[in-house]
């Protein structure tokens, strides 16, 4: 970062404040931005080796390293909450949201720019609660839907899960506040001539997302605060013994929860249209059809909430109607994908590595969603719920899709963040050892999730050992793809320094207008937008 | 701070230790209430809560000197605001929908199978719908209509008679608050007293919180507007104090509509 500071402020002549003020009381959405990246990659290391973790456990049937089970399930919560929580979102929203809306609506900065500060700031406190729940006491062994009676008292009692209600407080209230910051500067603060129907895609996908997290998270917060009056206050929303039901936690978490795995996917959704567009060199096929097919995800996302829980015994009618909802989705995921075909259909393709992590989107989002389309079937997902056909599912089409799409993000925008150019041969070998790794090790859980393999648990039948063993495999060489990934992030600081507009004419965004680091202050006059194309 | 050259309508803010500070406090909230809760002292949370209302006084107290200097705040910047906040009105919406959605959780058979047959549940004595709590609700809707008037008089610059109207609103909404607690002290059944209990507590406590922020938020804004920081067309503090308030005021509706109406219209009182 420090580099970044000291390439540009001879350029710029506002004095740039001390170090305490410019990172800790910031109020410039670009340096906010980059401590969320920081953020998300601190938490990517720490949440990441969990999974390894995991891994090395599972490759083969029998107890290797990890004999407390419960050590086990906490290793499994804290693997969601963080990668959910800590990594994705504060990359894709925090990070790239921060510092890409303003720049590619025109504006100087965010609407509420101090408020910014302190949606980063209480994620921070956010962050630290989680790690602390996880070595105070026992840690939650809850799985990151924290379902009671597991989560209740009696089943974990000590400090543990109510440290982790209060971290996804914080990050939640976090989030509220920079849904609503980022909604009011969509919609108030583009430059002149740039209507709603002229927007970048990107930003459009964070308004989306904003209002996603705007209308979920308080669902949340209302759930995490019964749980944990339940806990600790003598209530029973949850308790069946005092009138209460553990099914109501969950309507009302994945009431939230299936907003959020598209809170998570919209911007994915939005910095691919960008790097299609740009590396095709046309501008995306049907803008507004990709525009209304992400606004019709997110208002559908809000009624299938219930096909996370087919097996908790609902009527024929309520299971019938959450499969056709469910399928509904297909239609407007379907216009995405076909769109994203279609810009790249005649287009002059340059594979450069954001490309190339575009194109493992794809894929990986198409697996995915087919898979999605077998679990709706609620007779289907009655036989494979809880097995690791679902994990493999939704690493495809949410986990693993997103970060391939932050990766895309992170190679197209590096060079305007930090003004340097990335080695382009090592993030070329790069995105293809990942690619195969995250494919290694989440193909093979289709299989054992068809035969039976439940999740969760650390311990296996000798019958799932081959595939188990081949996922392990695939974990290794994804944990090389990162390493070779900080290796990249490393030489990058040291790079050639790259143009303004480094990928040509197909980088049409407003972005690429400004110098390359972009500087501290931007857009101070506002560009003029009128009659100008879509910016896609 | 914008440049000579800069031509835009935004509001560039300088940095600010309150965001940092506020979210230290934050934690300090969370952790200190976690140890309460494991049944140690109650210091900890307090003083989180402490340094959490100064950090909200000095961020507030820096938010109405920006308003005041006359330049930071420009139509696009109150444009902004006020989107914000009814946004932020949208998301509290969104945090009662959760305590509504547990009440007919327990209460429509329909839609929940652990749902009762018989609401109340047997044993609980509810209030009686039609003597404390719909005079509360009188006094709200009284409070709604009260604080529309200050709003008239503010957009005539008349800002006595805003402050004045505004003082009956604040004295409707403690009035309120008083016969809450007066119900609380005196129900029959107790917090931890099974599901009833659970959710009447909880949708009836959490709205009467908001009715106390909505009510210091108000007595703010009368202060402020004896001060004469409100004009006839900029006063966006008090425009955010009374959409508050009209929202606390529809939540009760539904509360009283819900909890107190349809869900004490099952008891029979036992012979």
């Amino acid at each position: 970062m420090a580099n970044a500071a000291d390439a540009h402020h001879d350029e710029h002549d506002h004095h740039m404040p001390g170090f305490f003020t410019r990172w800790f009381c910031s109020t410039n959405h670009k340096d906010i931005g980059t401590l969320y990246i920081i953020v998300s990659f601190i938490a990517a290391i720490v949440g990441g080796a969990m999974s390894w973790y995991i891994r090395l456990e599972l490759a083969e049937p029998g107890i290797q390293y990890i004999d407390d089970f419960q050590f086990y399930n906490v290793l499994v919560t804290a693997h969601g909450f963080l990668m959910v929580f800590f990594v994705v979102m504060p990359a894709m929203i925090g990070g790239f949201g921060n510092w890409f809306v303003p720049l590619m609506i025109g504006a100087p900065d965010m609407a509420f720019p101090r408020m910014n500060n302190i949606s980063f700031w209480l994620l921070a406190a956010g962050l630290v609660l989680l790690v602390l729940s996880t070595i105070i006491g026992d840690g939650p062994g809850t799985g990151w839907t924290v379902y009671p009676p597991l989560a209740s008292a009696d089943f974990h009692p000590g400090p543990s899960v109510d440290f982790g209600i209060l971290a996804l407080h914080l990050a939640g209230a976090s989030s509220i506040l920079g849904a609503i910051n980022f909604i009011v500067t969509i919609f108030n603060m583009r430059a002149p001539g740039m209507t709603i129907h002229r927007m970048p895609l990107f930003v459009w996908a964070i308004l989306i997302t904003a209002f996603l997290l705007l209308l979920a998270l308080p669902v949340l917060a209302g759930a995490l605060t019964m749980l944990l009056t339940d806990r600790n206050f003598g209530t029973a929303f949850f308790i069946p013994g005092e009138g209460g039901d553990p099914v109501l936690w969950q309507h009302l978490f994945w009431f939230f929860g299936h907003p959020e795995v598209y809170i998570i996917i919209i911007p994915a959704f939005g910095i691919i249209s960008e790097v299609v567009s740009t590396f095709s060199k046309k501008p995306v096929f049907g803008y507004l059809g990709m525009a209304y097919a992400m606004s019709a995800i997110g208002v559908v996302g809000f009624v299938v909430w219930a096909h996370h829980m087919f097996t908790i015994g609902f009527t024929a009618d309520t299971r019938a109607y959450f499969t056709a909802a469910t399928m509904v989705i297909a239609v407007p995921t379907g216009v995405k994908i076909f769109s994203w075909l279609a810009t790249m259909w005649g287009g002059s393709i340059k594979f450069e590595v954001p490309m190339l992590y575009a194109f493992g989107f794809i894929f990986l989002f198409v697996v995915g969603g087919v898979t999605g389309i077998t679990l709706a079937n609620s007779s289907a997902d009655v036989v494979f719920h809880d097995t690791y056909f679902v994990v493999a599912h939704f690493h495809y089409v949410m986990a693993i899709a997103a970060v391939l799409a932050m990766f895309s993000g992170y190679f197209y925008w590096v060079g305007k963040m930090i003004g340097r150019q990335y080695p382009r041969g090592l993030a070329k070998l790069q995105f293809w050892v990942f690619f195969i790794g995250v494919n290694v090790t989440f193909f093979p859980q289709h299989f054992s999730g068809f035969a039976g393999m439940p999740r969760r648990i650390p311990d296996y039948p000798a019958p799932y050992e081959g595939w188990n063993y081949v996922s392990s495999v695939g974990a290794l060489i994804t944990a090389i793809g990162t390493l070779l990934f900080f290796i990249v992030v490393w030489r990058t600081f040291s790079g050639p320094k790259v143009a303004d507009n480094e990928w040509g004419e197909g980088a049409t965004t407003l972005e690429w207008t400004i110098a390359s680091p972009a500087p501290w202050h931007t857009h101070e006059v506002m560009p003029d937008m009128t009659g100008k194309a879509p910016a896609e | 701070m914008a440049s000579s050259e800069s031509n835009h309508p935004y509001h560039m803010v300088s940095p600010s230790k309150w965001p940092f500070v506020g979210s230290l406090a934050g934690m300090t909230m969370a952790i200190g209430g976690i140890y309460y809760m494991q049944g140690g002292s109650l210091a900890g949370f307090l003083a989180g809560t402490a340094l959490m209302l100064y950090v909200m006084y000095g961020w507030w107290r820096d938010v109405i000197n920006e308003a005041e200097s006359g330049t930071d705040h420009t139509p696009t910047v109150k444009h902004g605001l006020r989107v914000g906040m009814v946004l932020f009105i949208t998301s509290e919406v969104m945090f009662f929908f959760a305590f509504f959605w547990a009440f007919f959780d327990a209460t429509i058979p329909a839609i929940s199978s652990t749902a009762h047959d018989v609401w109340p549940p047997a044993g609980v004595v509810p209030f009686a719908a039609f003597g404390i709590p719909f005079l509360n609700t009188l006094i709200l809707l009284t409070s709604g209509a009260t604080v529309t008037l200050a709003h008239h008089y503010m957009m005539h610059g008349e800002r006595q008679k805003c402050a004045y109207w505004l003082f009956w609103t604040v004295l409707l909404g403690a009035t309120f608050t008083g016969f809450q607690a007066y119900e609380y002290v005196h129900a029959t059944f107790g917090f931890k007293d099974g599901i009833y209990s659970s959710t009447f507590y909880l949708a009836t406590g959490f709205h009467g919180f908001h009715v106390l922020v909505g009510t210091i938020f108000l007595v703010v804004c009368y202060f402020r507007a004896k001060k004469g920081h409100f004009t006839a067309d900029t006063h966006i503090g008090f425009e955010a104090a009374a959409w508050y308030w009209h929202f606390v005021d529809v939540v009760w509706l539904f509360l009283f509509v819900c909890i107190y109406w349809w869900g004490g219209s099952g008891y029979v009182p036992a012979t």
